[in-house]
């Protein structure tokens, strides 16, 4: 199974004023990818229009597979996966329910649970490693296991791009370390998943490929390749190109 | 035992106990929803910006329900819309502007209703009278609740989706502002529907309190949703039985009835209750005893 992801020209506004230029990508499946940009470079932004959450100022976004014969909605082949903190964690469900949730775009309104769902259900709780957390209340879970249930709510859906919104913010070492090994897992399953990250010091160890924006397009490709001090360097020194006034531009950078 | 059984010898009290249960059970049931979405004080707005449209209602077509449910309708839908409106043109956000919405749509309800070419009566309005309830009221009770639960049963995944997460909803597809809109529409349609019981300004409390008890009591939206009913069901009968034996208004009873359930969960919950957390003995470690003993 072969998936890409195939962004066109791609620019994204705000009041008129574009957050992401004209960016083209193209990414494959099997494959790990950091989204890297100082502050404000468009990092969420991108991640939100591909998730379809935001209106495109020019160019599109194509998700081709071989299954594209299966009609699936295109909601169903991207998960998207938000920044913890927007989460309302008190929410009455058990883990075992929130993956569930995953479920529902492909049952729609009437069909019933069965025992393929529930099976599916089950292997995200499996590989996600949350089994003996599954009757909790979500609030009662560390923030690596808060993480991993919208993975594995994710895996529910049988999504095939993950989209992560600075998911290592706030987890400790280990917590990380953890995390880290599930996106690899995910990876080897065949899934894209792409994450934005703000810390430098360890892309390599959890990236094959590395998307550098700030404002428009600096770089894209293998981690080995284009995560170099240059390109880096580049990213985070340049002026992006916006509709902010140069002061603004200037302390971002500062900031960053 | 007549105790409990003498009021059903009147046919009002039939009625009015035929209207209790579907009430509490469609408000308790939908409550459910807005507790988890933090919408009780959007719903209270909506409360208080009925009786304006009750009494245009009143004015043009008289006590007619259709009318008044028409005319309440859409004064609420006014108050959410104008108030979505204020919160994108200015810098007022969106609880500011709803609040100043309802307050004066209220004030000039109170204005309206003196207008009105029938006699209306402004405390049954504002905190209702079941044992006036007509047949005819029964008849939209009846209609208003199948058509509350029915959506809510039909809708209840993309509802719990987008009640849950609305962005992540959204990248599923789901339609995250049609299923809110609906939700105020519902809202709306079950409190005209105790109307008549609690009147407009403890509707709220039917629609609120059997879900906020149930949130203290479990950790499934499921045991929301149904027990709120159960709950709303009880406390709206018991309510009215209070009313009936002591001469008070329905409303405040039911509401008071619904008030004590709340304030036993929130003190006894088994495992969020005030009390029950406080006489719960301090959780040690036997490992950690054994190694910090002081002594």
């Amino acid at each position: 199974m072969s998936h890409h992801l195939v962004i066109k020209d791609l620019t994204v506004s705000f009041n008129r004023v574009p957050a992401i230029h004209h960016i083209n990508l193209t990414l494959g499946c099997s494959s790990c990818v950091g989204l890297l940009g100082p502050n404000g470079a468009g990092k969420s932004t991108l991640l939100k229009s591909i998730a379809g959450l935001l209106p495109l100022e020019t160019g599109q976004i194509e998700f081709r597979s071989h299954q594209e014969e299966t009609n699936d909605p295109p909601g169903r082949s991207i998960a998207y996966v938000p920044q913890r903190e927007s989460v309302d964690w008190d929410f009455p469900v058990t883990v075992r329910g929130l993956v569930e949730m995953g479920r529902y775009p492909a049952l729609g309104l009437w069909k019933t649970f069965r025992a393929e769902d529930h099976q599916i259900v089950n292997e995200a709780l499996e590989v996600m490693d949350l089994r003996e957390y599954a009757d909790r209340q979500i609030s009662a879970l560390s923030g690596g296991q808060q993480q991993r249930v919208f993975l594995a709510r994710a895996w529910a859906q049988q999504a095939a791009i993950y989209l992560l919104d600075e998911p290592c913010t706030g987890l400790d070492r280990n917590a990380r370390r953890a995390f880290i090994s599930t996106l690899h897992t995910l990876r080897s399953a065949g899934k894209l998943i792409i994450t934005s990250h703000h810390e430098l010091g360890d892309v390599p160890d959890i990236f094959d490929h590395v998307i550098l924006i700030n404002g428009e397009l600096v770089a894209c490709g293998e981690t080995a390749t284009t995560f170099t001090p240059e390109n880096t360097e580049r990213t985070f020194a340049m002026k992006a190109f916006s509709g902010h006034s140069k002061e603004e531009v200037t302390s971002r950078r500062h900031t960053s | 035992m007549s105790w409990l059984l003498e009021p059903f010898e009147y046919e009002f009290m039939q009625r009015a106990i035929l209207v209790c249960v579907l009430i509490g059970f469609t408000n308790g049931f939908l409550g459910a929803f807005i507790v988890i979405r933090r919408l009780a004080l959007t719903a209270d707005a909506l409360s208080h910006s009925l009786l304006p449209g009750l009494a245009v209602a009143a004015i043009f077509i008289g006590l007619n329900p259709a009318g008044l449910l028409l005319g309440g309708l859409v004064a609420a839908v006014i108050v959410a819309v104008g108030g979505q409106l204020i919160t994108r043109s200015s810098r007022i956000k969106d609880e500011t502007a709803i609040a100043s919405l309802y307050v004066i749509a209220f004030a000039l309800g109170v204005i309206l209703i003196r207008f009105a070419k029938v006699k209306v009566d402004l405390d049954g309005f504002l905190f209702g009278n079941i044992l006036g309830v007509a047949n005819s009221d029964i008849g939209i009770s009846l209609a208003t609740c199948a058509i509350t639960l029915s959506t809510l049963l039909i809708l209840q995944r993309p509802l719990l989706l987008t009640l849950f997460e609305s962005s992540v909803a959204r990248s599923q597809g789901v339609p995250v502002q049609a299923l809110l809109t609906t939700l105020m529409v519902l809202i709306v349609l079950a409190m005209l529907a105790s109307l008549q019981a609690v009147g407009v300004l403890l509707s709220l409390g039917l629609l609120i309190l059997p879900a906020a008890t149930m949130y203290l009591l479990s950790d499934s939206y499921q045991a929301m949703s149904w027990g709120g009913a159960a709950l709303g069901v009880t406390g709206a009968v018991l309510g009215l039985m209070i009313s009936f034996r002591a001469n008070i208004p329905s409303g405040p009873a039911i509401v008071m009835v619904l008030g004590a359930a709340f304030l036993g969960a929130l003190l006894f919950s088994p495992k969020y209750g005030i009390v029950i957390r406080a006489l719960r003995p301090r959780h040690l470690h036997k490992e950690s005893l054994d190694r910090w003993k002081t002594s």
